[in-house]
């Protein structure tokens, strides 16, 4: 399976499993979503289940929020990341908090799926990575797969989970994994271990982090399409890096951070998001506070820059192979 | 580059920019008679199946059942038993003996909030006596008189006014942000409007799974210019949602009057228009026309034939909250001069005229009402008051922001609870 055969599976198989999982979205019913994530789903599990909704992101997620009060599993998708700002209220300051401010009267079991970040030439709002403005809400939690086999399997999880999920999906890899280098043939998923998917039931718990690659050098935290590019540019400079695809930002694998800088003595953060504020901050900022007399350099961040995402400078904007490798070189220098 | 002529207008004045703004002002002496008081048999009463379109003249007048004698007259008259309305008497007199109480303890200081809905009692009682128990209602701060009607124990509500021991809330929520999911009431918010949408959502998944309850949700004429509120109004037209909304316009929003919401050029009620769903505008302060409206529209709701969209015609007779002060924004007289009266009181008369109700009766309960939220005031007080000592542990704060406590916030409370010991001691307890 890609990443798309994959994440149709999860929800296929959550909403055989389970009637109170409904999935909703623009364009999601009867045309199977704009990325096909879920072509079939209504044909197998009826109009009720899976259907289309008006373009309008506060009322998928409100409404979604109403449902999930009822006692429904509602998995709305937001179509891309760079539009989930009009819902943002209905997240932050309902669904987030709804468990808290009711003492567990109400709860919001809610996973709103959404494909976020560059790569594609998708310009100002269709490559944006929100994720630190998610990961800074307290009441949800944030999962960010990099691979078939993961993103059916967390997925499942986060459908189950009782908490509201934002799952953010690394479109760029839709297809298959992402080099960083622009300029050569994406290969398919059909030739990466993780394409083998099991079609029925299984989970990855939230909040474990995977070791992508074992190494004593530098520890490299990544997760999303980032896991692929920097894996490419490890293995061309040989660098014996360790590589954390991270998997959920919050609750975050902290245990599995800790105990790999702990053993290298060195870290190198990279996200496509903006630096600035970012979840890099956030990551530096704990490695600094619990690794600090085992760090043997300074932690870097390779990201997006601080600015929008721009459409034909999208190869100068993109934390590439370059940035990858020139951080790399700067932290095992030191 | 030739320049684009412009299809100006040396000849035409200026544009210019309309701020609405209210008729009166502090100083100003108020005089509502021109306000359009349709007669009680004006406006038709249409089967709850009616098409939206058939609806619309309803948008534009004004259910009415009581006259301002004190008669029920008219088509919408829901012939209601006196026993009955002896009953709504009593929880508007209820809500309205809770809400001076609890005003005062915040006067006195033992709680940091509190809002009355002095004048709009009937919007949230006899609204609620029209639906069915088992209906899930999504409030705005202003309908205690949902809680009252379904008699969530007052004991409770002033626990939560007062964060003490015996709030359920375990203090996390600013006073009158109840939540009483037993009584079907969803957990209120202080952002306004959000609980639009998700009172759709929980209708569709009524629907979606062949229940037989609908939802009911409320908000101010100032907060229907939320895009929530749009969100929720769209969405109920499209699943055809076993809904029903209220806008409690109460002239009010804070200090900016329903101008500012858009007020000026149409009804509330007649943004159901344009989407194609059912409005009815209402004499807010007529509680049999607001039982009538609600049970029209919870009856339509639950044979499938949709949403209604309520505009209650109300006042705000008090100031928003109990840090607003009325008086510096609004002349003084105004709820005096408003034509539609006091609640409480025409409900009041009409018992009285059907010779149900009498002034010495009407005493009495009045009486009995303020010594059961006395008595029961003291037994809450006795749990605490806000200020007066800390009354949860303090590892409750990290509690519920999942539904299990991850590693950071687990570390974060075990840094609370040094902080804590520092400060008080190691035998320190929630008072």
């Amino acid at each position: 399976m890609n990443m798309i055969e994959a994440i149709n599976s999860a929800m296929d198989v959550m909403l055989a499993r389970d009637s109170n999982v409904v999935v909703m979205g623009e364009d999601v019913g009867y045309f199977g979503g704009v990325f096909r994530a879920t072509a079939g789903l209504q044909k197998k599990h009826g109009k009720t289940r899976v259907f289309d909704t008006p373009i309008n992101e506060c009322g998928i997620i409100g409404v979604a929020v109403g449902m999930g009060a009822y006692g429904l599993r509602p998995v709305p998708e937001i179509q891309f990341a760079d539009y989930i700002y009009p819902g943002l209220d209905q997240l932050v300051s309902e669904a987030a908090r709804i468990r808290y401010r009711s003492a567990n009267d109400f709860v919001c079991p809610m996973t709103v799926r959404t494909p976020f970040g560059g790569g594609i030439f998708g310009g100002q709002t269709h490559s944006q990575s929100p994720e630190s403005i998610m990961t800074h809400i307290c009441g949800v939690k944030t999962v960010i797969p990099s691979n078939p086999y993961d993103a059916k399997g967390l997925l499942i999880a986060a459908i189950e989970d009782n908490d509201p999920v934002v799952f953010l999906e690394p479109k760029r890899i839709y297809n298959g994994p992402f080099s960083g280098y622009y300029d050569r043939p994406v290969e398919p998923w059909s030739k990466h271990a993780a394409s083998a998917v099991p079609e029925d039931y299984y989970r990855i718990e939230l909040g474990k982090a995977a070791t992508v690659r074992e190494g004593e050098a530098v520890t490299v935290l990544a997760y999303g399409t980032m896991v692929h590019v920097a894996k490419t540019v490890i293995d061309e400079l040989n660098i014996d890096a360790e590589i954390i695809d991270l998997r959920t930002l919050l609750p975050l694998d902290i245990e599995a951070i800790e105990a790999s800088v702990k053993k290298t003595g060195r870290c190198l953060i990279i996200h496509e998001a903006t630096r600035t504020s970012g979840f890099g901050a956030e990551l530096a900022a704990l490695v600094q506070e619990r690794c600090f007399y085992h760090l043997e350099a300074s932690v870097e961040r390779v990201t997006g820059f601080d600015t929008p995402y721009p459409h034909s400078l999208e190869w100068a904007y993109f934390p590439g192979p370059v940035r990858i490798a020139t951080a790399l070189t700067k932290i095992l220098k030191d | 580059m030739p320049e684009t002529p412009r299809r100006s207008a040396s000849n035409l004045p200026p544009l210019s920019l309309h701020i609405p703004e209210p008729r009166y002002r502090p100083g100003d002496t108020p005089d509502f008679g021109d306000i359009e008081v349709p007669a009680i048999d004006a406006t038709p009463r249409p089967g709850e199946a009616s098409k939206p379109d058939a609806m619309r003249e309803l948008c534009y007048g004004l259910v009415r059942v009581l006259n301002f004698d004190g008669q029920a007259k008219g088509p919408w008259d829901p012939k209601l038993a006196p026993e009955l309305l002896r009953s709504m008497l009593r929880m508007m007199l209820l809500v309205r003996a809770f809400d001076d109480r609890m005003f005062r303890a915040q006067r006195q200081g033992k709680t940091s909030f509190y809002m009355k809905c002095t004048g709009e009692e009937a919007t949230s009682v006899a609204s609620t006596m029209a639906l069915d128990r088992a209906d899930m209602v999504f409030p705005s701060y202003r309908q205690q008189g949902i809680l009252i009607t379904r008699e969530y124990p007052l004991i409770q509500m002033m626990n939560q006014i007062y964060s003490n021991r015996g709030d359920h809330l375990l203090g996390r929520q600013l006073p009158i942000m109840y939540s009483a999911p037993e009584h079907g009431f969803f957990s209120v918010s202080g952002n306004l409007a959000t609980q639009y949408p998700q009172a759709v959502g929980w209708a569709m998944a009524s629907a979606s799974k062949g229940d037989s309850r609908i939802a009911t949700v409320w908000c101010g004429e100032g907060s229907s210019a939320e895009g929530d509120f749009h969100s929720a109004l769209t969405f109920a037209a499209v699943y055809n949602a076993p809904v029903i909304f209220n806008v409690v316009n109460n002239q009010w929003a804070i200090s900016s009057f329903s101008g500012f919401a858009g007020g000026e050029r149409t009804t509330f009620a007649a943004r159901a228009v344009g989407y194609g769903i059912a409005g009815l505008r209402v004499d807010g302060n007529d509680p049999l026309a607001v039982y009538a409206a609600t049970q029209w529209a919870a009856d339509r709701a639950r044979t499938n034939n949709g949403p209604t969209l309520i505009e209650h015609f109300t006042y705000r007779a008090e100031g928003h909250s109990t840090s607003d002060d009325p008086s510096a924004y609004r002349a003084a007289q105004e709820y005096a001069a408003w034509p539609f009266g006091d609640p409480v009181l025409r409900l009041k008369e009409h018992l009285v005229k059907l010779g149900e109700w009498d002034d010495a009766r009407h005493e009495a309960l009045q009486k009995e009402l303020d010594d059961l939220v006395k008595t029961t005031q003291k037994q809450s007080e006795k749990l605490g008051v806000l200020g007066h000592g800390m009354h949860q542990p303090f590892e409750t704060m990290f509690e519920d922001v999942f539904e299990e406590m991850p590693w950071h916030l687990k570390e974060q409370c075990a840094q609370m609870l040094a902080e804590q010991e520092a400060k008080f001691g190691p035998d320190w307890k929630p008072e």
